[in-house]
């Protein structure tokens, strides 16, 4: 065992672990910060994300940070906290300015400004038109934003520990952060962090289910860490499917291809959403558009029969339903080409599609976690539902539930919550360290997670992880997904408890060596994934409403008098416990209202 | 169909040396990724395979490895493309990348890449304050367009160990740290691109490239990988601010 100290240690290197990095080291002179990443740095998924990142810049029309705000909240169908959602909105333009001061190849105006584009749910308050807010570098935002920062921390020589996986959360006897314990992964050694402050930034866990956008690595470590050690989840029932993946990979296809005026067309060739959302049709919030489809499909409404539908953005098809609404822009390939070239590469590898010239086949994809591990807008994590803290944890991005997203995020708002709240993620870890000492390290550190591995690297019983995999993600597809209904989410439960005592009793795996045990760390994963898939799972049963992602075919209307509230969840002697006593910010006076698009 | 798979095998815990290892899949689609296959390899026979992936969507830059003999991502290469048309069976050989040290399996040791990357200065340089206005800095989308080429790369390394000069000499940066570069000297709001041209015409830099173009076809994101290394020399040679000129002139993509 191999043990180091610092003051601050970040878990994860995507867009918000690399900004917290950048602004904790910039903010603790002569500090030590080290950032530890399973993956490469510039594997994180961030590098995939495609549209753009939102911000109120108002380069082509009008814009504010209220209008921002607006719409967040009304995304988030009112479970966003409004105070997170200031600072989101506020900060957000400060923070894209930035990320071009470091040196981010934005596309540009022709005054040379920023460019900017539609994107779901993004509108001019007074007219409840779409606004261009979604700042972009091509369909590449993310990819660019991720090398932007690791180039910056390559520049002010931030320490890496790459390809280290962390697996435990070391807490003092007083509940101050005292560290995380990790095993790196080319040799299968276990090293102790010591340190005053971590920060979470693991990213999502689109892995539970069986349709996703999100990559391999996915897997929720974040927060099964810290609920194995009793620290509460918030909202987990809150997961965006997001309406558009390519049909039968869940491959992402942007909103900015909407943004440049696609449209959704079912078997009949109807452009559905007119009858969904007759404002902004296409462009409604994500949640609106993913149930849309299901209900078409539903109805035998898919394509040919199969379970998805067309998202169409060839010129001849965009330039009619511009005409029809008396829009003066066209688009032509070269359109296309210029904005959306890696969604061109992804249909026509994947799917043998030239979206100039054919519609896409699309269907929901399970796409992003609004819920995650409670912070406060200091990214302090909190340790139970009345706000209480963890002294030296905080967390930032996508594991994160701040609660900018409330019920639903839209599009382009988990870039600028990355960068926004990494950035003070990053500060506040700094001020904390500055005063703090290093706490004391409990007994034997190491102690659980090498017995763990050491049950992974011997188990001899009769079950593929693979085999359990695979189910889990299918029963949460099919009963924690889109629509919800009691009894399916309870078959859902049961099938996930054989399966993790599957897991616990009946496991066998191949690979008993240390060195790049890939066979070993995807069981460890997968041991996440079921812890992660229950929380939802539960956290989903208890809320009898809909609201945002969350849509109950047995409890369809919205209810703000029992559920105005955040969802929190605790591991208590092996039961989980929830709670749904705090209350939604509501500080910028948006008070719920009917949500239409 | 049916699928072969011949799999470079290597462990230094326990194996001498390298080895080949055959393993056979049924029910296999054309439309299937190579990665898939090798889950499936991995999920349902041999736990023990080894090799790196994450995006599973040719993004991340995680899975380069030389498939059929050829550098690829295999989460970018479907069966499809290796198969005959109407074929009942495909044979498809995977090794890892070259010129890199093994680790284990189809995982090669990346430092060595990355030490080449960091050498470049592949990070932006402007030394005055930003405009007062606190607003954005200034660029034409003319300007943007002329590196836009270079900012794809996802250093998934496929070009550097495709190149018989990097394989021949591994301390030559290779072709995706001179992408790098590239993507900053062309920069109109960079400063350090004289800096960056010292580096790289040092032994060890652009000059040897052979323009054997291995590069250009290994990459995944279509990047014109020699081409952005033939305007590099030519930076060298004119100095960036007239080669920056120029390629205005011409067009991005000249
Ligand atoms: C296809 C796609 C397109 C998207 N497009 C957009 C968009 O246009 N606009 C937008 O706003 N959002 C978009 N999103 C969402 C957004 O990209 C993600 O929410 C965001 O990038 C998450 O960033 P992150 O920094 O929180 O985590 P990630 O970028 O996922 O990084 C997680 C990091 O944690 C590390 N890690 C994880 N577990 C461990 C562990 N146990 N030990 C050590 N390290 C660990 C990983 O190595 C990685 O470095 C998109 C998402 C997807 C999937
Ligand atoms: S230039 Fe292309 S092949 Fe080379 S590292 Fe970059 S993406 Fe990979
Ligand atoms: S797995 Fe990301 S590029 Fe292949």
């Amino acid at each position: 065992m191999h043990t180091h100290e610092f003051d601050i240690v970040v878990v994860g290197a995507g867009g918000a672990g690399l900004m917290a990095a950048l602004y904790a080291s910039q903010n603790l002179p002569g500090g030590k910060v080290a950032v530890i990443s399973k993956l490469y740095p510039t594997r994180s998924h961030t590098g995939t994300a495609q549209g753009g990142i939102g911000a109120a810049l108002g380069n082509l029309e009008e814009d504010h940070w209220e209008w921002h705000a607006f719409d967040t909240v009304k995304g988030g169908d009112y479970l966003s906290d409004q105070n997170a959602v200031r600072v989101l909105a506020q900060e957000a333009i400060s923070a894209v300015i930035e990320l071009e001061h470091l040196g981010l190849p934005f596309d540009r105006n022709p005054d040379g400004t920023i460019s900017q584009r539609r994107f779901g749910g993004h509108t001019n308050n007074k007219t409840r038109q779409p606004v261009r807010r979604a700042c972009h570098a091509a369909d590449r935002t993310g990819h660019m934003i991720l090398q932007t920062l690791y180039q910056q921390c390559i520049k002010n020589q931030i320490t890496f520990f790459d390809e280290y996986h962390v697996m435990d959360q070391l807490l003092s006897d007083d509940g101050r952060t005292a560290g995380v314990v990790a095993i790196q992964i080319g040799t299968g050694e276990l090293h102790v962090f010591r340190s005053k402050a971590v920060i979470w930034a693991t990213g999502g866990w689109g892995r539970v289910w069986s349709v996703t956008s999100n990559a391999h690595s996915l897997t929720g470590d974040g927060p099964a860490i810290l609920w194995r050690r009793g620290l509460p989840l918030e909202d987990m029932e809150f997961f965006q499917f997001h309406p558009t993946g390519l049909y039968g990979l869940g491959v992402l296809i942007t909103e900015g291809v909407r943004g440049e005026g696609g449209v959704l067309l079912n078997g009949r060739g109807e452009r559905f959403m007119e009858r969904y959302a007759p404002t902004i049709k296409d462009l409604a919030s994500r949640d609106v558009i993913s149930r849309a489809i299901y209900l078409e499909l539903k109805a035998g409404r898919g394509i040919g029969g199969k379970p998805y539908v067309h998202l169409d953005v060839t010129p001849k098809t965009v330039n009619r339903y511009l005409a029809e609404a008396g829009d003066s822009r066209r688009i032509d390939a070269a359109t296309i080409h210029q904005k959306l070239p890696d969604i061109l590469d992804f249909c026509k590898t994947y799917a043998g599609v030239d979206p100039v010239e054919q519609p896409i086949p699309v269907a929901p994809t399970a796409h992003y976690a609004m819920g995650g591990i409670p912070t406060n807008v200091d990214a302090e994590v909190l340790a139970a539902a009345d706000g209480t803290i963890v002294p030296g944890l905080y967390a930032a991005g996508e594991v994160a539930c701040v609660s900018v997203h409330g019920a639903n995020r839209l599009g382009t708002n988990s870039l600028t919550d990355l960068i926004v709240f990494g950035r003070i993620a990053g500060k506040k870890a700094a001020e904390y360290a500055r005063s703090a000492d290093l706490p004391p390290l409990p007994p034997d550190p190491s102690g659980p997670v090498q017995a763990e591995l050491d049950r992974l690297r011997t188990c001899k019983g009769g079950t593929r992880p693979g085999e359990i995999r695979r189910r889990m993600q299918e029963t949460m597809m099919d009963h924690v997904g889109v629509f919800r209904t009691a009894e399916g989410i309870q078959a859902a439960l049961a099938t996930l408890r054989d399966l993790k005592a599957a897991f616990r009793d009946d496991l066998t795996l191949d690979d008993r060596g240390y060195r790049f045990n890939t066979d070993v760390l995807e069981a460890w994963e997968l041991g996440a994934l079921l812890d992660v898939a229950e929380v939802t799972a539960a956290s989903a049963l208890a809320r009898q409403e809909s609201r945002g992602a969350h849509s109950r075919e047995d409890f369809p209307k919205r209810d703000d008098e029992r559920f105005l509230v955040h969802t929190f969840a605790t591991l208590v002697d092996g039961e989980i416990q929830l709670n749904h006593s705090r209350p939604v910010d509501l500080s910028l006076g948006y008070q719920p209202q009917e949500r239409v698009y | 169909m049916k699928a072969h798979f011949r799999i470079r095998r290597f462990n230094p815990e326990t194996n001498a040396k390298p080895y080949w290892q055959d393993f056979t899949l049924d029910n296999v689609a054309p439309a299937d990724r190579v990665l898939e296959l090798l889950h499936r390899i991995k999920w349902e026979q041999d736990g023990t395979l080894a090799f790196r992936r994450s995006c599973a969507h040719g993004v991340c830059g995680s899975d380069a490895m030389r498939i059929n003999g050829r550098n690829m991502l295999a989460c970018k290469v479907l069966v499809s493309s290796l198969a005959a048309e109407g074929a009942e069976s495909v044979t498809i050989q995977v090794e890892p990348i070259l010129g890199l040290p093994v680790i284990k399996d189809l995982i090669v040791d990346m430092e060595p890449f990355f030490a080449h990357y960091r050498a470049v200065m592949p990070y932006f340089v402007n030394n005055d304050p930003p405009p007062a206005d606190g607003r954005e800095r200034r660029q034409s989308p003319e300007e943007r367009a002329i590196f836009d080429d270079s900012t794809k790369c996802i250093l998934c390394a496929a070009c550097t160990t495709s190149c018989p000069s990097f394989w021949a000499n591994g301390s030559y940066v290779g072709p995706a740290a001179i992408v790098q570069a590239h993507r900053f000297i062309f920069d109109s709001r960079d400063q350090a691109a004289e800096q960056r041209l010292d580096i790289l015409a040092a032994p060890d830099g652009v000059w040897r490239c052979r323009t054997i173009f291995n590069c250009t076809p290994a990459c995944p994101r279509e990047i014109e990988v020699t081409r952005a290394i033939g305007e590099v020399k030519l930076a060298i040679q004119m100095g960036a601010e007239r080669m920056r000129a120029r390629k205005m002139t011409r067009g991005g993509t000249e």
